[in-house]
């Protein structure tokens, strides 16, 4: 990474840690056994949950719900990733259709209004720059669940309500401090110099930003990027009110239609949750070094 | 409001102390009358999420307000204010004050047990050995999964004769009958469940925090309090848990936040009991809204909630102090 915003500087992890404690320490080797073995327990726990699911995913419905349960599954019904998609309960191919649609245009959406506000307060003051910064804060700290009541309201009165208009502008919203947090601790992190040094030669601010600026603050960029996409990929509050039409939820509230059923087809509930649930996994992954400042950034030193 | 005054004297405090090496040119000795353009120039910048703030989290935050003192009927007609009549609705509901308790320990709870827990996880996610990367990398999946997901699947393995979890303890022998204890059919452990699920979804983010301020203990001390015959466990509590105060703070605060703000695990778990004897403020608001249609009790409900919200992020501000960085 060329430039680092001097937050994360100290939020790193790996490298430094590694090299100070295998060489200086030598630790013996039972020491190392112990540790692998703590460590494997603590992996088995974060896993345990979602091995549950995968397993489930593949029983039939008599096997999930038979009285004496097997922890392994005895067949493995790879069709249930097919059947589950017609499932009585919800519309769920609309649902997944929903969760997409909503996440990427919010995540665009706040990607197209967070950069220029992150850029320019990271590069220029001017009057109300850190009341603008302060209102992101506090916003940061607000979540669509304390304010469901007014948006909805505001959402009929907008006659937007159910509708996924309204659910990108309040993902976008509620998501937008804290892309502007990350990319602005970023830009931050560009020395002035090269900023001037290409307007001396004649290029816009425009162009600044773009061909100067972006690349260098690409890693902040990405970790926006995910943060928004998962935190509007798995949002449940607002959509449980602002979206009343099956068709228009997100997976996230078209799932807890299962809860309570009769007759729960829990093979599929695991089916959908592991189709939705790796992608953003595995997106978290690639930003896991970013991952702490992100949520924190300015306030871990 | 006492924050705002708060926060603006941190906020000049920052200003003044912080060399900022990406001011424009113009800025040292930057002439007051230019202010009012430089506004101007900053607005198509800014504008935007100015819009998306005050619009969709500011706007609602009033309207919010405005309903908890009008009578709204079911189908949504505004039929006039009713002064406090909302706010008196809500504090005289019989359960109110058993859930404002419940939320009370909702919050102490998880955050404490998430808070000791990640101590111990993150120390030993912060020891070299073979495979570390990976167990790091498995932690961080409840943070990106969806938490109702995560939720529905400790609901299914609690259900009576099926489920997977109440199978484990009547194998080990921790529940008599294959029936099981009916864990989600009865208030009080389907709560405490949710405890459970809520400590699990909360710990990925303590532990990276917590993580990432271990890195900022200096090797050198850590070396010097062993050379002085420290123990791991003083130079623990003397030298470490000092330095790790302020990723503490962040991480103490925030959990609050969310742990108060969540809504789907108590819905899940605790959403088909009927009743009143496993809510927290945070569904309650949503049982006015959804099943009672009173959308302006439900108001009055999240205001109060709001403003307990504020009050933590006050805190926050003034403990953490986040403009310092800025």
């Amino acid at each position: 990474m060329a430039v680092t915003a001097p937050a994360f500087e100290t939020i790193d992890p790996p490298a430094p840690a590694r090299k100070r404690r295998y060489t200086e320490d030598q630790v013996p080797i039972g020491k190392v056994l112990l540790r692998m073995l703590a460590g494997l327990i603590v992996l088995a726990i974060f896993v345990l949950p979602y091995t549950i699911m995968f397993f489930g995913s593949v029983k039939t419905k008599s096997q999930i719900r038979s009285v004496d349960p097997t922890y392994f599954p005895t067949e493995w019904h790879w069709e249930n990733y097919i059947d589950m998609w017609s499932t009585p309960e919800t519309p769920l191919p609309q649902n997944l259709i929903s969760t997409i649609v909503i996440s990427v245009f919010a995540t665009l959406l706040v990607l197209l209004v967070a950069m220029p506000a992150a850029y320019y307060t990271a590069r220029f003051l001017f009057p109300g720059r850190m009341v603008f910064l302060f209102l992101v804060i506090v916003t940061q700290m607000l979540q669509p669940a304390v304010l469901t009541s007014g948006l909805f309201r505001q959402f009929v009165a907008l006659d937007l309500i159910d509708t996924w208009a309204a659910m990108i502008l309040i993902n976008a919203a509620f998501n937008l401090s804290f892309a502007v947090w990350i990319m602005h601790s970023f830009f931050a992190g560009i020395p002035k110099e090269v900023d001037e040094a290409a307007q001396i030669d004649g290029a816009s601010r425009l162009t600044v930003l773009f061909k100067i600026s972006l690349p260098l603050v690409w890693p902040g960029i990405v970790t926006a990027i995910v943060f928004t996409f998962v935190a509007c990929w798995n949002e449940f509050a607002a959509s449980l009110v602002i979206l009343s039409t099956a068709g228009n939820q997100p997976l996230s509230v078209a799932l807890t239609k299962f809860v309570g059923q009769y007759e729960t087809s829990w093979q599929y509930v695991f089916g959908v949750s592991i189709v939705a649930i790796v992608p953003v996994v595995i997106l978290f992954m690639l930003i896991e070094k970013r991952l702490v400042g992100g949520l924190t950034a300015g306030s871990v030193k | 409001m006492s924050t705002t005054s708060d926060a603006s004297s941190t906020r000049a405090g920052a200003a003044e102390s912080r060399p900022r090496p990406g001011g424009s040119p113009a800025e040292p000795g930057r002439p007051k009358k230019r202010g009012g353009r430089d506004l101007l120039h900053s607005l198509p910048w800014i504008g935007p999420a100015l819009i998306l703030i005050f619009g969709v989290v500011l706007y609602p935050a009033i309207v919010m307000f405005y309903n908890s003192t009008r009578d709204i009927s079911i189908s949504g007609i505004d039929k006039g204010s009713v002064g406090f009549d909302n706010y008196v609705e809500v504090f005289s509901f019989p359960y109110f004050w058993p859930i404002f308790g419940r939320t009370i320990v909702w919050v102490v709870v998880v955050v404490a047990v998430t808070v000791l827990i990640s101590l111990g996880l993150a120390q030993i996610l912060n020891k070299a050995f073979p495979g570390r990367r990976i167990v790091r990398l498995a932690v961080i999946i409840p943070w990106a999964a969806s938490v109702v997901m995560t939720t529905m699947v400790v609901y299914y393995g609690l259900e009576p004769y099926f489920g997977i979890i109440n199978k484990f303890l009547v194998d080990i022998g921790l529940v008599d009958t294959p029936e099981g204890y009916g864990w989600t059919r009865n208030p009080a452990t389907a709560f405490a469940w949710s405890i459970v699920v809520a400590i699990f979804v909360s710990l990925p983010f303590t532990t990276y925090t917590i993580l990432a301020g271990l890195q900022t203990v200096p090797g050198e001390v850590l070396e010097a309090a062993k050379m002085d015959g420290a123990g791991p466990v003083r130079t623990y509590w003397a030298v470490v848990l000092p330095q790790l105060r302020s990723a503490l703070a962040v991480a103490v605060l925030i959990n609050i936040i969310n742990v108060f703000n969540s809504l789907p695990i108590l819905k899940v778990m605790t959403g088909s009991i009927p009743g009143y004897d496993a809510d927290t403020i945070m569904t309650m608001i949503f049982k006015y809204i959804q099943n009672q249609h009173k959308v302006d009790v439900a108001s009055a409900l999240s205001v109060v909630a709001f403003v307990i919200v504020i009050v933590i992020v006050a805190i926050y501000v003034r403990v953490v102090k986040p403009m310092k960085e800025v």
